[in-house]
């Protein structure tokens, strides 16, 4: 599959913008400048990346606790997204949500979530939508190994294999689940496997090369959009960052995997990666790759500057948006 | 006597009551590590057996613990935050409340399940919800709602041993309390209310963290010479009716303190049993201050007006007494 300069260079943007936001919120988590639980997914940033470069701006997505680079790949606004952060009116949610909870519908974002395996069933909803409305919209899930284990996750692959639903489930193997190593609590070593118990296709796919990424997701979303049903893709990729921001206050450092370990996935870096792939392939020249990142650090330094000089929401918002 | 705080209370009591019965074992996901440290060290003396790591599988999980109490050991499971019951209530409140019953007194349900409840600071809905309401009207589980370490301590050693199916409480906030605990076997007995402060105006009882909130409270009002009696459940099921009773026959007058909300809540489920069974040692109608019935939202001035707090607690007894 030839991919065209365009869409490269949005893949590239995609996983640069994740990657300083990433960088700067677990920054200003640990200055204590946000409140609240905060996950970051640096060292992830290809899977988001090259899963939403295969979507239409009407598809849809769900996401997890650690979902800010799916919502940026699939075109949120960082400014709302930092607002939203910061627990400020401007924010996305109108900060009745915060880092876990961030919601776009505008972009199809059906939304972060706090309960880990909740977004499987929602997703398999949101795809029996585009089936019951006859339209040809995809819808994307995303999760992590952990919530592989959760009943959920079963039990929307069979309900969506049954019903053959436009919705692609994409695991992104980060190797924990908190603390936990993965292997010491799951049944398989490939999550991809599971497909096969439900009848539909799983890859696995190297979660931290973005064109292997695409090129599967292209493949999955395609499968879906013709109604030939749902597939599981299973990125294998690594978290560079704690699962929470500031778990070494309370762990201490090395309580859970090795300095080594993680120097050697960091040695993995998607975006190292995709230049090393721009200047082999000579499609694109660093200078344009260097502008990208450039252009993304003005973006998110106005998105904290937003973020920061927006009002907090008043008390009396308290009530609003409970029920229609 | 050394101070010990909430979470270590915790870890006492489990490490005590692991050390008393074999049949007792620790489950729940990252329990080896222990992010709160409750369970923390607890594999280094009884190990992996003992104390197991579960995949994230909440209805797996708690239901593999009520399989286990059924077939004869005492499992302690932990669900993280309480929220995440949700993900299994059927096991909770379909089986492990109702299978003794149902099955004519044959099945013994000893499990205790502990979680983390309440608001913390910004970590919105799914993680800062005080969900033991829920439960109160699923005959056949107890619940305990520790409001200090040493009460945290007395309370889960006798969750542990009790028979029954009970659901302990612990607030998220209160980890770091520190407080002396006696020495030797300190057991509280479940459905025992406590004193927390006697006085004579007024009864405020409070639970969880509400009780050293309505504490704080009770200390700044004794300077105008408001008397509060602050008396804590300590468990909501059983509920110790007789000494809220007699606190309110003395006083005249009753305020009922709950993080939950007001609809359908631990605040109203009290207030109606005063309502009905104190009415002639009234003075007044039974107050509830309350969490507002919203979504426990993330950003934080929002969540301060959603939380009950000492500000509404005071105005509430201001108004109560007419002071
Ligand atoms: C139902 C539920 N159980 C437990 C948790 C606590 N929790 C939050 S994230 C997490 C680990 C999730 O692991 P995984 O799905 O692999 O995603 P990752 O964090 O690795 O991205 C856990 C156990 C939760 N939020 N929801």
């Amino acid at each position: 599959m030839d991919i065209g300069k365009d869409l490269l260079l949005e893949m590239y943007r995609a996983m640069v913008r994740i990657r300083l936001f990433e960088g700067k919120v677990r920054d200003l988590a640990t200055a204590n400048e946000i409140p609240g639980f905060v996950h970051v997914s640096i060292g992830e940033e290809a899977s988001a990346a090259g899963v939403c470069a295969a979507l239409r701006k009407t598809d849809r997505i769900t996401s997890t606790h650690r979902g800010h680079g799916h919502l940026i790949a699939k075109g949120g606004r960082l400014a709302e997204m930092m607002a939203e952060i910061y627990g400020k009116r401007t924010g996305y949610c109108k900060g009745k949500g915060g880092s876990m909870h961030i919601v776009d519908f505008n972009l199809g974002i059906l939304g972060a979530n706090g309960i880990v395996g909740a977004g499987l069933p929602i997703a398999t909803g949101s795809a029996l939508a585009a089936v019951i409305a006859k339209r040809d919209d995809v819808t994307v899930c995303f999760f992590g190994d952990g919530a592989s284990n959760e009943g959920t996750f079963h039990e929307s692959l069979n309900l969506a294999a049954i019903w053959k639903l436009p919705v692609v489930y994409v695991c992104e193997n980060n190797g924990f689940g908190e603390f936990t190593p993965m292997q010491t609590v799951t049944s398989v070593k490939d999550i991809a496997v599971r497909a096969q118990a439900y009848g539909i296709p799983g890859y696995v796919v190297d979660g931290n090369d973005v064109l292997e990424v695409y090129r599967y997701a292209s493949e999955a979303v395609a499968r879906a959009r013709a109604g030939e049903g749902p597939t599981l893709l299973e990125c294998k990729t690594y978290r560079w960052e704690g699962h929470v921001v500031g778990e070494q206050a309370f762990l201490g450092s090395g309580a859970y995997r090795t300095e080594q370990e993680i120097n050697e996935w960091k040695a993995r870096c998607p975006l190292v990666r995709f230049q090393k792939f721009a200047a082999e392939s000579g499609k694109i020249d660093a200078a344009e790759l260097k502008r990208i990142e450039e252009e993304t650090a003005a973006e998110l330094d106005a998105a904290v500057k937003f973020a920061r000089e927006s009002p907090l929401p008043a008390p009396s918002e308290v009530a609003e948006d409970v029920y229609v | 006597m050394a101070m010990t705080t909430y979470v270590q209370a915790i870890n006492e009591a489990l490490r005590e009551e692991m050390e008393r019965d074999p049949l007792t074992f620790v489950m729940g996901e990252d329990v080896v590590l222990s992010a709160f440290g409750a369970t923390k060290g607890l594999v280094d003396r009884f190990g992996p057996e003992r104390v197991r790591n579960t995949p994230i599988a909440e209805a797996g999980f708690v239901g593999a613990a009520v399989g286990a109490a059924m077939a004869g050991t005492r499992p302690i499971c932990e669900v993280e935050f309480a929220s995440f019951f949700y993900c299994a209530f059927d096991q909770v409140c379909n089986q492990a409340a109702k299978l003794r019953y149902m099955s004519g007194g044959q099945a013994k349900l000893p499990i205790t399940f502990r979680c983390v409840y309440g608001a913390m600071g910004g970590a919105a809905a799914q993680h800062s919800e005080t969900v033991y309401a829920q439960f109160l009207s699923v005959p056949g589980l107890k619940i305990v709602v520790p409001s200090s370490p040493s009460d945290v301590k007395g309370l889960l050693k006798s969750a542990i041993r009790d028979d029954n199916p009970v659901i302990v409480f612990e607030h998220g906030a209160l980890g770091r309390q520190r407080e002396e605990i006696p020495p030797g076997e300190h057991l509280v007995p479940l459905g025992k209310a406590a004193i927390k402060r006697p006085g004579d105006n007024i009864t405020v009882i409070a639970i969880g963290a509400m009780v050293p909130k309505a504490l704080r409270v009770a200390e700044k009002l004794a300077g105008e010479n408001i008397s509060v009696e602050v008396l804590d459940p300590r468990t909501l099921v059983p509920l110790d009716e007789e000494a809220i009773l007699r606190s309110v026959e003395k006083t005249n007058r009753a305020i009922v303190v709950d993080e939950g909300h007001l609809r359908g809540g631990a605040a109203s489920d009290i207030a109606a049993m005063i309502a009905e069974k104190g009415f002639d040692f009234l003075d007044g109608p039974v107050k509830r201050v309350t969490s507002l019935d919203v979504p426990i939202p993330f950003s934080p001035p929002l969540e301060k007006a959603t939380i009950a707090d000492e500000g509404r607690i005071e105005a509430a007894i201001r108004e109560a007494l007419g002071a």
